[in-house]
């Protein structure tokens, strides 16, 4: 509550959980000092919330270990392991007010009375909540929920703070505050905290690091920098907004996509060795106009199919050559079938090797006609 | 609309109003129900009571009667407003106690909760009397229990297990628990089981997650399973005369009010029967007002 730091160094070695034969989570190794935020990305169904739970005590894990300051956990029941944690829904308990809500888990550690007061007292205030501390948690929105349930969770001043999609049961302006709130709270607690969430914007926001899962397996970990600029591989290329992939094959500076063939370059080092390849461009890096200026970069010509009015331009949708669908940006509006060019610079597409199953987001476009093809 | 001229357009307000105030055509479903209400058990009531007026010797002399003890075979009819509200209050403590425990052990498991209502749901469909004599069998002087007890030098007289009090207990706990269960089952399966694994979290040990969140949450269920088993032991009379003794110790109101109207005396026979319905209701009446100060909001956290 001080902001003096108080988190406590987390160690997580081999963690693997199964449930039958299914392995929710396998291998996960990362190391967490104190004070960090650390995000856990992936879609739904890859192990997340197994993940935090084995954190939290909650399921007990089939390998590996977890160690807090030095001290393994992994054996130990959830009350004895001094985490805190915010669900996401909200799990507050009905029959207690706020105030008794934040409460509980002083009460537990057998916090005197007279200074449970005062740092609850001090908590709803962090969460700008004083007035509400009488009421029910049925008596106030989504959001005051959620921030009681984080209160609740940051009073103890537990060494580790847990959370799991705290911000996906909120609608979209409550999430955008919420979250600037969280990062504010960390920001003066400085508390460790391991985030879960499948939304990119979250997690890149939040977090100093994140971790990015499929299918129970680690794919990616780094800064949000990083995994934005420079994702490990095709699957988190798709996640943090790479949504155009096209399969092909690299030979030197050219990728071949059968009906398309883009000059590619810039990104250089990181280019895969020549053979089959999955070329990933952001739609912002495939601008749709008209007629494209001469030498711009990469044409693609594009049958539209949607456009949708996005505020600051249009997004669009369309097909390529071959019927592969081409999400694009443009600061004009195009009617449904017009024909146009997107352009893509050289340097804005990215390569990744192609194993035989990896293709994320295998989406092929419907004919311009709207029948299914 | 202004076509179809003012008699329409009344017509159509005086539908929309009606239909503001919930009358619809689907009104008439309940007609039935009413009906048989009516029938079958406002008049009865009425009738019953109008008739406990009736004594010989002016409009209170049933109650007089009743409560002078001045009935059929002179038996104390104060002392069985007492047998009745013992033998009910028992049970329907026993009853809540025994099926909370179970119940909130089988939330989650949903097969072993399946197996389990199976399996309870059969002494339900038994109904008293077969029970009552299987209890008999069983459980008296000579019954299997008793002679195994014997046999293997535990008890040197036979257990007075039935016919006497503890009978009619037993009777009334095994017919009314598994009703008691599967009321609890449903409460308990409707507390979010989040809420247990934020109180470990929270640092709460198994016992403090049951005192200080479960507990408070299954009260209201709790609440309205310990009155419905109460009703149900408050009228049953015959456990009270197969399995114990209804001329003395489980002589219950019940059995007062039959052995009146077999001998034809109707207005203490009545007298008898309204007396039982405001025990019971003073008895819910105190309960449900002291569930009044107890929480009543739903047993999830959230809106989630
Ligand atoms: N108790 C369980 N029994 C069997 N499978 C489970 C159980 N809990 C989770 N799983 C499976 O493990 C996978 C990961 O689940 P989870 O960690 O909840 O994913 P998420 O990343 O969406 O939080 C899912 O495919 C889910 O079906
Ligand atoms: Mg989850």
């Amino acid at each position: 509550m001080t902001g003096r730091g108080c988190g406590g160094a987390l160690r997580i070695d081999a963690l693997r959980r199964e449930f039958g034969s299914f392995t929710a989570l396998e291998g996960l190794e990362l190391d967490v000092p104190a004070g960090e935020f650390v995000a856990l990305l992936g879609p739904s169904g890859c192990g997340k919330s197994t993940a935090l739970n084995l954190l939290a005590g909650l399921l007990d894990p089939t390998t590996g270990t977890i160690s807090l300051d030095g001290r393994r956990i992994d054996r130990l029941p959830p009350e004895q392991r001094g985490i805190a944690m915010v669900f996401q829904n909200y799990a507050l308990f009905p029959h207690l007010t706020v105030a008794d809500n934040i409460a509980f888990g002083l009460r537990m550690r057998g916090c005197p009375k007279p200074e449970r007061a005062e740092r609850v007292r001090r908590a709803l205030d962090l969460v700008r909540l004083r007035a509400q501390a009488d009421r029910y948690p049925r008596q106030l929105s989504g959001g005051q929920q959620q921030r009681v349930a984080i209160a609740r969770a940051v009073v103890v001043e537990p060494r580790l703070v847990l959370m799991d999609e705290p911000l996906s049961n909120l609608d979209a302006s409550l999430r955008l505050d919420l979250r600037t709130e969280i990062r504010a709270l960390h920001q003066q607690l400085s508390l460790t905290t391991i985030y879960v969430t499948h939304d990119q914007t979250e997690a890149l926001s939040l977090a100093d690091r994140l971790v990015v899962l499929r299918d129970g397996a680690v794919q990616q970990v780094g800064t949000p920098a990083e995994v934005y600029e420079r994702p490990a591989n095709a699957f988190v290329a798709g996640f943090v907004g790479y949504r155009n992939s096209l399969p092909g094959t690299l030979t030197g500076g050219v990728f071949d996509a059968g009906d398309l063939v883009l000059r590619v370059g810039g990104y250089g080092t990181d280019r895969p060795a020549p053979g089959p390849a999955v070329a990933m461009i952001r739609p912002e890096d495939l601008l749709l106009v008209r007629e494209p200026a001469a030498g711009s970069g990469n044409e693609v010509p594009l049958d539209v199919r949607v456009c949708e009015y996005q505020g600051r331009g249009f997004a669009i949708e369309g097909s390529g050559p071959g019927g592969q669908l081409l999400h694009c940006r443009s600061d004009r509006s195009f009617r449904p079938g017009e024909r146009a060019v997107a352009v893509v610079a050289p340097d804005r597409v990215r390569l990744f090797a192609r194993p035989q199953t990896e293709t994320p987001t295998p989406d092929r476009a419907l004919p311009v006609d709207g029948q299914p093809s | 609309m202004s076509a179809s001229g003012p008699s329409g357009d009344h017509l159509l307000r005086w539908r929309d109003r009606a239909r503001r105030r919930g009358v619809t055509p689907t009104v008439w479903l309940v007609v039935p129900g009413a009906l048989f209400m009516v029938v079958f058990f406002v008049y009865p009531v009425c009738y019953g009571v109008g008739l406990s007026f009736q004594g010989t010797q002016g409009w209170s002399s049933a109650y007089r009667d009743f409560f002078a003890d001045r009935l059929v075979n002179n038996h104390g009819s104060r002392r069985s407003i007492l047998i009745t509200l013992e033998l009910a209050l028992a049970a329907s403590v026993v009853n809540v106690v025994l099926a909370v425990p179970i119940a909130y052990r089988m939330r989650g498991r949903v097969r072993a909760k399946r197996a389990l209502i199976a399996v309870v749901l059969v002494p339900m469909t038994l109904g008293t009397v077969f029970v009552a004599s299987a209890m008999k069998e069983f459980l008296g002087p000579s019954g299997w229990l008793n002679r195994a007890l014997l046999g293997i030098g535990a008890i040197e007289q036979p257990l007075p297990l039935v016919g006497n009090v503890t009978g009619v207990l037993l009777s009334l706990v095994f017919t009314g628990l598994p009703f008691a269960f599967l009321l609890m089952v449903g409460y308990t399966s409707g507390i979010d089981p989040g809420l247990d694994k934020a109180a470990a979290v929270c640092g709460a040990r198994p016992a403090q997650r049951f005192w200080l969140v479960t507990f408070p949450l299954l009260l209201p269920g709790m609440t309205i399973t310990f009155c419905l088993s109460f009703v149900l032991a408050f009228g049953v009379f015959p456990s009270a005369t197969l399995v114990g003794n209804d001329a003395g110790p489980t002589r219950v109101l019940s059995k007062v009010a039959y052995t009146e109207y077999s001998y034809g005396h109707y207005p203490t026979a009545s007298a008898a029967a309204v007396v039982m319905a405001v025990v019971q209701l003073a008895v819910l009446g105190l309960v449900l007002s002291a569930r009044g100060l107890l929480h009543r909001g739903p047993t999830t956290g959230g809106k989630g």
